[in-house]
């Protein structure tokens, strides 16, 4: 009988604990959707709010896929990198060969070739248009070249390392990478990427300024029902939820808007930029948002809009006590 | 139920509402509280209510003494005391149905028991046709019995209410009163500050009477 009855006790208290989880979820469902309905009461205010959370966090994601698309572009460009050997005039076109030989060994060498004394001056002479003036000189001043295509995959550091490498082979007097802009661009890429972190973080704050400042409003709005609440018995955490979705609401919209003005103004460059790449005999296309990127801005947007909404409530909240 | 023992309330102006102030409610008893206005009985029902605490002297409702409340537990103890204002306090964005039902909405009961609820507050007092209105197309009397529904649903085992009647005319006031007194006939604990004397006098109910903060009488009806 006893086991009975503390058996019919528990069951009695996993039951109430499960009607607990239930109403808890219900409440956030109806918090979830009556807070969405909310900011349609006010329409114009809403979307004025979103359109201006929209373009903060537009900004600092075009920049980064305008970035993106500078990288794609140097990709290509990295391809093209070759370093230049020119050898000391003493150095015969045979001893050349063997060294030409013995770099194409290296690892980090797609591939090289030689451009013989004989060879550069009869491209010099078709090319310069100063075939008449080289007839005066005796000898050829020009160097053998060795032209040198470095690996595709390898990194920027790698192609430093290998230019420093031949450049001090006893036969090379001097050497050039034609490249060594494209470093210098890399450097210029870092540096704006950082700006870009700067950049995003200030807009960020920005965004949890006007999400708090616009959550601030409603509570005080909604002063009269928050003190009727608090009389009937509603904890903090009942008061603070409406807000803290209503601050959801408006990162993830605004997320949606920034993500719609970004792909919106690439997808305008488009044309333009194909026909350019055209031009220049390229493949290259627009990178856009990817999905990963999108989804980003989405969930940061929502996060950025709860976490605002939180310092708002956090502070105005307890400044409202029942009269 | 309610016990009040010295009871001190000290604004920081210096200011004293109430005055070493001494009464027992028992339990499924109904009080009423009066004196002039500023004689202290708002402040005495916003003390049981915790809108403020004391500053000196030790209250115990429904066994709990208010000065070891924490203020996160307010809430739960304030789910105990059903409330009715003067000015009702009803939110007029809201239908009478969800202004009943905010109190259940509140505790985390789910929809069926809700409507359950409501509608038998709005039936009690008599405004079962009226669910689907808002507020301010609502008489002030039946504003009142809205507030009164409110304060009802959750079946708390006390009433606490501010100048229930203050801006109705004699019969309606009758009327609310007659709804307390059942309420009270269930076993509810009801304790309403009014000034309404000869309204008072008429129902036959025990009176404490405030006078500058001080509790200068406790009749009980001669039987």
């Amino acid at each position: 009988m006893a086991i009975a009855h503390s058996n019919s006790r528990k069951s009695k208290a996993t039951l109430s604990q499960r009607h607990r989880l239930q109403s808890w979820f219900s409440q956030h469902v109806d918090c979830f959707f009556s807070s969405f309905q909310q900011l349609l009461h006010t329409p114009l205010a809403s979307l004025m709010t979103v359109a201006v959370l929209g373009i903060a966090l537009a900004l600092p994601a075009s920049l980064y896929l305008l970035l993106e698309n500078v990288q794609q572009v140097s990709q290509d460009w990295d391809s093209t990198a070759q370093i230049s050997l020119f050898l000391k005039p003493k150095i015969s076109s045979d001893q050349a060969k063997i060294l030409a030989d013995t770099l194409y060994q290296r690892q980090e060498i797609k591939s090289i070739r030689l451009i013989s004394q004989d060879e550069a001056l009869n491209e010099y002479k078709t090319l310069s248009g100063f075939s008449d003036a080289l007839k005066v000189m005796e000898n050829n001043p020009l160097p053998a070249v060795l032209v040198i295509q470095p690996t595709e995959s390898i990194s920027p550091d790698a192609n430093q390392a290998l230019y420093d490498s031949v450049s001090k082979l006893p036969e090379v007097e001097t050497a050039q990478f034609d490249m060594r802009w494209l470093n210098r661009l890399y450097a210029m890429m870092e540096i704006a990427k950082r700006g870009i972190l700067v950049l995003a973080g200030l807009f960020a704050s920005g965004v949890l300024l006007i999400i708090g400042n616009t959550i601030r409003l409603t509570i005080y709005n909604r002063r009269e029902e928050i003190e009727v609440v608090k009389l009937l018995g509603a904890t903090d955490v009942f008061i603070r939820r409406p807000f803290l979705y209503s601050g959801f609401w408006y990162g993830f919209l605004g997320g949606i808007m920034a993500w719609l003005v970004v792909n919106l103004s690439f997808w305008w460059l488009q044309t333009p930029v194909r026909q350019l790449a055209t031009l220049y005999h390229s493949q290259f296309e627009l990178i856009m948002l990817d999905i990963f990127a999108g989804m980003v801005l989405l969930i940061g947007g929502a996060f950025l809009g709860i976490v605002g909404a939180l310092l708002a409530v956090g502070r105005h909240l307890k400044e409202i006590q029942p009269r | 139920m309610i016990t009040f023992t010295e009871v001190t309330k000290r604004y920081p102006s210096g200011y004293e509402a109430l005055k070493k102030v001494n009464f027992h409610v028992k339990r499924g008893e109904m009080v009423f509280l009066t004196g002039h206005s500023g004689a202290g009985k708002t402040t005495l029902l916003r003390l049981i209510s915790m809108i403020e605490r004391q500053t000196g002297g030790q209250i115990v409702v429904n066994g709990q003494t208010l000065s070891r409340i924490t203020n996160t537990q307010i809430p739960y103890l304030r789910r105990n005391v059903g409330m009715i204002f003067q000015e009702h306090r009803l939110l007029f964005d809201r239908t009478v149905f969800d202004n009943v039902a905010l109190p259940l909405v509140i505790a985390g009961f789910r929809p069926p028991e809700i409507q359950r609820r409501v509608r038998a507050a709005l039936d009690k007092v008599g405004l079962l046709q009226k669910e689907r209105s808002y507020p301010i197309t609502l008489s002030g009397g039946q504003q009142q019995r809205v507030g009164i529904a409110r304060a009802v649903v959750n079946k708390p085992p006390i009433l606490l209410a501010d100048e229930p009647t203050g801006n109705l005319d004699p019969a309606l006031s009758k009327e609310i009163m007659k709804l307390f007194i059942e309420f009270n006939q269930v076993g509810v604990t009801v304790l309403i500050a009014s000034h309404a004397l000869s309204l008072i006098k008429s129902l036959g109910y025990r009176t404490l009477i405030l006078q500058q903060g001080e509790l200068i009488g406790d009749t009980y009806p001669s039987t």
